[in-house]
């Protein structure tokens, strides 16, 4: 499904492949303790060159949002001088949030509402079928599951089209409802959750159906309690994914006030493309969430994905 | 209001109680579409005259006759030369964490970083990087070129049909470098038993021979993986990047088969035509998977 946010199929095959393996023994070895810190040392050195690269642009973005215009445009002779704003010009962000031009502010909200509604209404209707799939017993469930499987390889661009033109026909073109409903519906979600929750014991619940616990009971307090780590998974992958969709947005709404982040700053591009300070300021104010969010959520797909995990 | 009745029947309907919101969405979304998506791919429909008429096949045959579809293949699959080189970085990146240093753990979150914050704003960066005449990248240029006492003159990245591609392969290296395919590959290294390098120390193995005789051999499936999902992927990649930095151009250079398919539905209204695309791409895709399937044969089930 086009507008549908993709879990990183990677990530589900294989962290259930990876808890079949242990993590090694400790190694104890003695070697020349020169040559290992020679060893170590070059390593340390890979490893930093290699950060500075992943950072660099990032500095150099948030370096260029507080810069004056004049300074992005002018090449300074000193190269470290290049990364360091002459004079912190913070008005930027203002500028950005208050723009006549583009209604930024409202693009965030927008991104904000759609994105939340998106990952709850995802989280809640795939933990559902999920839990239908893979506890409860009905003619035809393996079939339909297939269904499911099967469409996962289907690329989004092949529903979008249709999905369009339905929207079209219902008269759902430019309204928050094109936005939201085709992203909450993914096999992605209901897939990951129920192997999940296949991998749960069932004990717990065996005994809550002698004591006479109806199914919802047993889903919204024995199962959702237990998946913590899973739907914290699905929850931060859909937010992330709904947050950056550009093509979908762009394909269902026209009326400015109600873009969304990424299809704002497109806009705001084809407005200012030559505002670097600014573009640059609306561009970490678009990431600043995503980051947030990431550093906070880590553990769950870093984490999950190696779950032998390497020791800081 | 459910006593009396049979557990059985308790189940089936709670059953789909539980299902019904996921299985409505999904009929509606994802099943139908791709029936609806077929279907239309017989059609010559536009929709803004709104003519549609039916012309069978002559939609997947004016596409192989398609001299800007055939160019737009060729660019998606220039494009995944990135796979290669960024796989190769992720599986250094990997085993110089598994050395268990301190810190690894600050170095991974940052590798990280580039893929977490993909995305239009990353994009947008990149195009004020490409810059020819004050870019990070040309900046840079020039500085070493002053260094070594020549006028080194970068490209310009984004407008030369030559240098449109690399551009973009730079961009994607850094984006996936350290991603997903390094701590896929970390988790594969650290699975590898460690009775076999004892083995191979105990007949005098160099590092060199260790890792082109167990470790490459061990993590095989693995690689076997990440290539296999980043075909898939790429084939289906390289809109949100073209549309924010250079609009499909110069010259259609950096189009890609999903910005074609976007642009006949959605710029110029051929719908047909563009539902044709995509089930040509999703034939490619399926072919990928069936070979994916064939490869892990019976060791990988669903259930």
């Amino acid at each position: 499904m086009g507008p549908n946010v993709r879990i990183p199929q990677a990530i589900i095959e294989k962290s259930a492949a990876m808890q079949r393996h242990t993590s090694p023994l400790i190694e104890i070895k003695v070697a020349n303790p020169f040559k290992c810190c020679f060893k170590k040392g070059l390593i340390y050195l890979a490893l930093m060159i290699g950060a500075v690269s992943m950072l660099a642009p990032f500095l150099w973005m948030v370096s260029t949002s507080l810069k004056s215009p004049d300074q992005v445009l002018a090449f300074d002779k000193v190269f470290w001088k290049e990364w360091i704003p002459t004079s912190f010009v913070w008005q930027n962000y203002v500028t950005v949030w208050k723009m006549k031009t583009v209604p930024f502010a409202m693009f965030y909200l927008n991104s904000i509402f759609v994105s939340v509604c998106i990952t709850f209404g995802q989280v809640a209707t795939s933990s559902m079928a999920a839990y239908a799939f893979a506890r409860l017993h009905f003619p035809g469930r393996d079939k339909l599951f297939f269904g499911y499987l099967a469409t996962m390889m289907i690329p989004g661009a092949v529903t979008m089209i249709p999905v369009f033109i339905l929207l079209r026909h219902l008269g759902w073109v430019d309204t928050y409802k094109a936005l939201i409903l085709p992203g909450i519906f993914t096999a992605y979600g209901t897939f990951m959750l129920r192997q999940f929750f296949l991998t749960l014991p069932k004990d717990l619940e065996d005994a809550a159906k002698i004591d006479g616990c109806s199914y919802l009971r047993i889903f919204w307090h024995i199962i959702l309690p237990l998946s913590k780590p899973a739907i914290a998974t699905l929850t931060t992958f859909t937010f992330m994914g709904s947050w950056m969709n550009l093509m979908w947005p762009l394909i269902v709404v026209n009326t400015h006030s109600k873009y969304t982040l990424p299809v704002g700053l497109a806009y705001f591009q084809g407005v200012h493309g030559t505002d670097w300070t600014l573009l640059m300021a609306g561009s970490v104010m678009m990431i600043l969430p995503i980051l947030v969010v990431f550093l906070f959520n880590q553990r769950f797909f870093v984490e999950g994905i190696k779950l032998s995990g390497i020791k800081g | 209001m459910f006593k009396g009745m049979k557990d059985k029947h308790k189940e089936v309907i709670a059953a789909y109680g539980f299902l019904a919101p996921n299985l409505i969405g999904f009929l509606v979304f994802t099943s139908l579409p791709v029936l609806a998506s077929l279907v239309l791919s017989f059609f010559k429909m536009d929709l803004l005259s709104g003519e549609s008429e039916f012309v069978f096949l002559q939609n997947f045959i004016d596409l192989l006759k398609d001299p800007y579809f055939m160019k737009y293949c060729w660019n998606t699959i220039y494009l995944m030369l990135a796979i290669p080189i960024s796989m190769a970085g992720s599986l250094l990146l990997a085993i110089a964490l598994n050395q268990k240093l301190k810190g690894a753990v600050i170095f991974r979150t940052i590798y990280f970083l580039p893929t977490i914050c993909s995305g239009v704003a990353i994009f947008m960066l990149w195009r004020l990087i490409y810059n020819p005449n004050f870019g990070l990248l040309n900046t840079m240029i020039a500085q070493i070129g002053e260094l070594i006492g020549l006028k080194l003159v970068g490209p310009n990245w984004l407008t030369d049909e030559a240098w449109a591609k690399p551009a973009f392969i730079i961009m994607s290296v850094w984006q996936n470098i350290g991603g997903y395919n390094m701590i896929l590959y970390l988790a594969s290294l650290q699975g590898v038993p460690r009775e076999l390098y004892d083995a191979a120390e105990v007949d005098g193995a160099s590092s060199w021979q260790k890792f082109w005789n167990v470790t490459w051999p061990q993590i095989s499936p693995t690689t076997f993986f990440i290539a296999i999902m980043s075909l898939i992927g790429g084939f289906q990649a390289g809109f949100d990047q073209a549309y924010i930095m250079t609009g499909g151009g110069p010259n259609g250079a950096t189009t890609t088969i999903i910005y074609y398919i976007f642009n006949n539905a959605f710029e110029w209204y051929h719908m047909g035509y563009a539902a044709a695309i995509s089930w040509v791409l999703f034939l490619i895709i399926f072919v990928i998977t069936l070979a994916k399937w064939r490869f892990y044969g019976r060791n990988v089930h669903y259930s």
